[in-house]
């Protein structure tokens, strides 16, 4: 009867254990990047990237929980066990790849600079210069501002991107470095009256990377492995696309 | 109901309605916020309460080294921004427990953002809890101790029945600013990304543009919590001091 | 401290072991943790020093110059320029000051897409940045919180004191400037003091509206090189020291204000 007893404890145990080791905590940012994560008024976190992130889940079959991370540190909440993988927009840039590793991609879109419309810019440093650009902390946007830009540019450091957008349709900025899609969605609102895309910057991807996909820590091979397969089996079956249509006119895979 | 405001005013039935109790009101989630907020500060409170007695206790009782540890924890702790104690606490904290739980070979545990808020401002407030109540104990009387030495009372019994009903009305307005403290302190949370109230009315106004609105709301949510437990501790204080003389 | 106070303070064996370990750690720290940062972003580290410490004083000057009306408004003043006071200094005291720099900042920079007249206007160069909302936020509170300090030190002044001066036949503004408001001050010095320390550790949130301070300074470099605690200690020392200069600040201007006062 003991013997009986400790072998069905040993594998509840073990069965527990493995139901737990599926819970894969995601981690996303707590701030809105709308379209593609943002809070509603109930408090549920919706966009694309959400339902991506669920449709990858499901396909590779794994217990996802969405945790919402202060972006700016969210890489330290990955490295220290807070988190088990980055899906919140981030894009795979040399500098990250030194202290990450990344999934295979799963968007990639340009980068582009928005700005006033009555101001005559382009996305070149040359008629940068002398303008105030706003751009988020922590982001791909600010080392790239800050590599090409910062030397005859005002760069303004925002905690978010809409605080960016709300700065640039008050005018205290002439422009904002952002991914282009999320800057559809602020120009197509009232706020977004007031400006238009002046551009894509040049190319560089070490800087801009090649394209987003999720973080996750060094020799996690396991992980990177299912959300790979789960990336794979949603790009194959028309999920992806059916998502995408929901929100977006084109594909935004990328390549 | 309201009608003849919102024709005088344009705009603010759009304000009023974002902020509705219902979807696609806010308001649900400001409440939600705040909700959190009181329960974080009161954590703390509490939390800050237990270590500062123990400091107090430790300080003027203690060996030279015990008051020295504590010199060092108080004079950290009120001179260095509590942003940057929040984030070294919150980091390192986690971090030593999450490695701690590793080397016994358990997972790493998922802490929530009330219980981490709890920790870090609770730590926070026991460096200033200790001033508090130290100050207040030093104040008590010495002849009220001596008294009780002389009837025979130990240690323990003196101080449930002697120094703390007297220390309590003199620690109450340093503990009524440190309640205050703990309450807008949760705000600093929100930069770390604790669902709180300030970072759901930046979440709501983000989300909306609305932020004057937002800002505003929750601005006359915090000064409702703040105005409350000054009446609270007013109403303490006025029964602790029943028999004292009037000062 | 005479030598002899210093020499029984420090050379207790229990101080000496102390500060060895102290040492120790301070020395087992610049070894084994990564500093290599440091040259690369010292210039940009002086920058945001400098205007950490301006907004601080700044912000305590243009808020304590607010805070004597406020006080003085409270303590003897009619109902009608009271209450106001009063209700401006609850206000203030009542909610977060992150909560006030965000509605001074982004809360009117909403509204500046309604008056399109605003860009034209001789402000606008002033209103496009961000140090002047900071600045003015981080003045009112300190008004808000000094007006109450000013209010209790106001009232504390004895009575006695201004009835004689009024005796002898001074004005209002003579009492005002040579009686009352020099013993308010000498009163609510300590606190004041400590207001101040307050007040620093309110700068670094000014960091969240874009400026650059200190604390945005190690932000970046926490962000561009992944490193989580060096930059992170480095800024607690560097507040440390600031919050120790002020102290030594304040109780040196006591010193000069108690001559001459009974114990």
């Amino acid at each position: 009867m003991k013997k009986l007893t400790l072998m069905a404890t040993t594998a509840f145990i073990a069965v527990a254990g493995m139901a737990q080791a599926q819970d894969v905590r995601i981690g996303i940012a707590a701030e809105p990047y709308p379209p593609f994560a943002s809070p509603d008024a109930a408090g549920n976190w919706v966009g694309w990237e959400i339902e991506v992130i669920d449709a990858i889940c499901t396909a590779a079959e794994l217990d996802c929980v969405l945790t919402p991370t202060a972006w700016d540190g969210i890489i330290p909440a990955l490295l220290s066990n807070r988190i088990d993988a980055i899906m919140a927009s981030m894009s795979i840039t040399a500098d990250r790849l030194e202290t990450i590793d990344f999934s295979d991609p799963y968007y990639n879109t340009p980068t582009v600079i928005v700005g006033q419309r009555d101001i005559d810019m382009d996305a070149s440093p040359e008629s940068l210069a002398g303008k105030v650009l706003g751009v988020q902390v922590s982001t791909i946007h600010q080392t790239y501002a800050q590599t090409y830009f910062e030397a005859e540019t005002e760069l303004r450091p925002y905690q978010t991107q809409d605080e960016a957008n709300q700065d640039l349709a008050a005018g205290r900025i002439d422009a904002t470095q952002a991914d282009s899609l999320a800057m559809d969605d602020f120009l197509a609102s009232d706020a977004g009256a007031c400006c238009e895309v002046k551009g894509a910057v040049a190319a560089d991807e070490d800087i801009l990377g090649a394209g987003v996909g999720a973080g996750l820590r060094q020799g996690d091979d396991e992980l990177r492995e299912a959300i790979n397969a789960g990336i794979a089996t949603i790009l194959e079956d028309g999920t992806y696309d059916e998502i995408t249509a929901r929100y977006f006119a084109t594909s935004i895979y990328g390549n | 109901m309201l009608d003849w405001l919102y024709a005088l005013w344009p705009g603010l039935e759009a304000s009023v309605s974002l902020l509705a109790l219902e979807p696609p009101g806010w308001g649900g989630n400001l409440l939600r916020g705040a909700w959190a907020s009181l329960q974080i500060a009161l954590g703390a409170f509490a939390l800050g309460l237990v270590i500062g007695t123990f400091g107090a206790l430790g300080k003027l009782h203690g060996g030279p080294v015990t008051r020295d540890l504590l010199s060092v924890y108080t004079v950290v702790v009120r001179a260095v921004p509590e942003l940057i104690l929040i984030l070294i606490l919150y980091y390192a904290g986690t971090d030593i427990l999450n490695q701690a739980l590793q080397a016994m070979g358990q997972r790493p545990v998922e802490i929530s953002g009330v219980v981490a808020g709890i920790a870090v401002l609770g730590i926070v407030q026991g460096a200033y809890a200790t001033e508090v109540l130290r100050g207040a104990i030093q104040s008590v009387p010495r002849g009220q101790h001596e008294a009780a030495r002389a009837y025979g009372m130990g240690s323990v019994q003196t101080l449930r029945r002697v120094t703390f009903p007297a220390m309590l009305p003199l620690a109450l307005p340093g503990l009524s600013n440190l309640w205050l403290i703990a309450t807008k302190d949760t705000a600093l949370l929100a930069i770390v990304g604790f669902a709180e109230l300030t970072l759901e009315t930046r979440q709501a106004a983000g989300s909306t543009r609305a932020y004057f609105t937002f800002f505003l709301a929750a601005g006359a949510l915090y000064l409702m919590m703040t105005l409350l437990s000054g009446r609270i501790f007013g109403w303490i204080e006025a029964r602790y001091r029943r028999g004292q003389v009037r000062q | 401290m005479t030598r002899a106070r210093l020499a029984q303070e420090i050379l207790v064996p229990h101080r000496l072991v102390m500060i060895a370990v102290a040492i120790g750690l301070v020395v087992w720290a610049a070894m084994a943790m990564r500093w290599d940062w440091i040259p690369r972003y010292y210039d940009l580290a002086l920058q945001g020093l400098w205007r950490t410490i301006w907004l601080l004083a700044l912000s305590c000057l243009f808020g304590f110059m607010l805070a004597v009306p406020l006080g003085l408004a409270q303590a003897a003043g009619p109902r009608i320029l009271a209450a106001p006071a009063r209700a401006f200094c609850t206000v203030i005291r009542g909610t977060p000051i992150l909560l006030q720099l965000w509605l001074i900042y982004y809360g009117v920079g909403s509204l500046f897409p309604q008056f399109p007249w605003v860009r034209e206007s001789e402000l606008w160069p002033y209103l496009r940045q961000a140090w002047p909302y900071a600045l003015l936020a981080l003045s009112l509170s300190f008004a808000g919180y000094e007006g109450e300090v000013m209010r209790g030190a106001f009232k504390s002044v004895p009575g006695g004191q201004l009835e004689a001066a009024r005796s002898m036949g001074m004005g209002r503004f003579a009492i005002f400037r040579r009686i009352w408001f020099p013993q308010a001050l000498q009163r609510a010095l300590p606190t004041l003091g400590g207001e101040t320390v307050l007040q620093l550790k309110a700068t670094p949130l000014v960091a969240t509206i874009t400026v650059v301070d200190i604390y945005a300074v190690a932000s970046r470099v926490r962000q561009d090189t992944f490193i989580i605690y060096e930059p992170l200690l480095l800024l607690a020392v560097i507040y440390m020291m600031i919050a120790g200069l002020l102290a030594l600040m304040f109780k040196l201007l006591e010193h000069r204000f108690n001559r001459g006062m009974v114990g």
